[in-house]
């Protein structure tokens, strides 16, 4: 049982980062400029290989065990061919992906990607401090390097949310906007799933109780010094359980279809 | 006043370890110097090239001009003096 929780915890971890990262990458060659394209591709790159250790963690759980919980059924692991972290990012359907609803939204315009950046490194920064001290020692040194980029990504996008917020009459407005946008996909990283549940009392998963109002009082510091308001907003949640919005969707049909029409290429 | 559409231009500099000094390595946009340092972070060190920063706003960089080059620079090419190679070096004095 505990087993199949880790599994689904470690992939939960992973989903965000790879999600995010993904999301991150679709600036890549699009930035306002060159400057922060390269700032916004190497968070990208940051996240997905983030993404990667934990992904790798999952497969070595998923190939010890008598694979209780395969994501994605038939395909990832099938033939008893064991499990890579490729078929998990690439061959799961959405689902199967256990990220939280706030890395899948879009885009939007760039104060929307620094605003969804700012809010979630302010959470991973604070979550990752709590995961180095996990029982799990593959988990809590994934947590101990991640930190040191997370810290930076903070920083990055704490500056930009200040700057535009308290920018000019339109990067005000916009700003605005993208919180209002935002805020209603933050309360579901403190709601925590059946996973987190179970292994947060085992000292293996983080307590997220701890963290939010760390993650709190950080986030209103800066929105405050943005000038811009906390809105009130219903909490939407279920991308922990495999719940979506349709933004994922249409975020998987991009990053696997070559994986998809062309099984096991590679370039 | 005519709207300013570009971030003004900073040179950059880097350190590549403890002890030697920044070198020029090129310049980038920036709206601000902190912002030029966290531009330069993400531009010139992301392969490991440094562990310090220096940014200048390129327009506070005074050059010397290319017409001078004569009369500044050819003067030096025959006053050989200037090198101290006519000093007789012991045997066991090796690196000079």
């Amino acid at each position: 049982m505990n087993a199949r929780h880790l599994i689904n915890y470690s992939l939960h971890l992973a989903d965000n980062a790879l999600v995010l990262g993904h999301r991150n990458s679709e600036w890549t060659g699009h930035g306002p400029i060159l400057e922060q394209d390269i700032a916004l591709s190497n968070i990208a790159l940051d996240l997905i290989g983030q993404a990667r250790y934990l992904y790798q963690y999952a497969a070595r759980l998923m190939n010890a065990g008598e694979r209780p919980a395969v994501p994605g059924g038939p395909v990832a692991g099938a033939a008893g061919s064991p499990v890579t972290e490729d078929q998990l990012a690439y061959l799961r359907d959405s689902w199967d992906f256990r990220n939280c609803l706030l890395v899948e939204q879009a885009n939007g315009d760039w104060g929307t990607t620094v605003l969804r950046q700012f809010l979630f490194s302010a959470y991973q920064y604070y979550f990752y401090r709590e995961l180095r001290e996990s029982r799990d020692g593959e988990l809590s040194a994934i947590a101990e390097k991640s930190l040191k980029e997370v810290t930076y990504h903070l920083r990055w996008s704490s500056e930009w949310v200040i700057r535009l917020g308290d920018g000019t009459e339109e990067s005000h407005a916009r700003m605005e906007k993208a919180v209002d946008q935002l805020w209603m996909y933050t309360g579901e990283l403190f709601l925590p799933a059946d996973y987190e549940q179970s292994l947060a009392p085992l000292g293996i998963a983080v307590d997220l109780a701890q963290v939010q109002p760390l993650w709190t009082t950080r986030v209103q510091e800066v929105l405050k010094e943005a000038t811009l308001t906390v809105p009130n907003a219903v909490a939407q949640k279920g991308g922990k359980q495999g719940r979506h919005t349709e933004q994922l969707g249409y975020l998987l049909a991009e990053m696997q279809f070559l994986q998809r029409a062309y099984p096991g290429c590679e370039w | 006043m005519e709207k300013q559409h570009n971030w003004p231009l900073w040179e950059i500099f880097i350190r590549s370890k403890q002890g030697l000094d920044h070198k020029h390595v090129g310049s980038l946009h920036a709206a601000d110097a902190a912002m030029a340092i966290e531009n330069a972070r993400d531009v010139y060190t992301r392969r490991m090239e440094g562990v310090s920063i220096w940014v200048v706003e390129s327009k506070y960089i005074h050059a010397s001009n290319p017409d001078d080059a004569a009369a500044f620079y050819d003067p030096a090419n025959d006053k050989v003096y200037r090198h101290p190679t006519f000093y007789d070096l012991p045997d066991e004095l090796k690196h000079m």
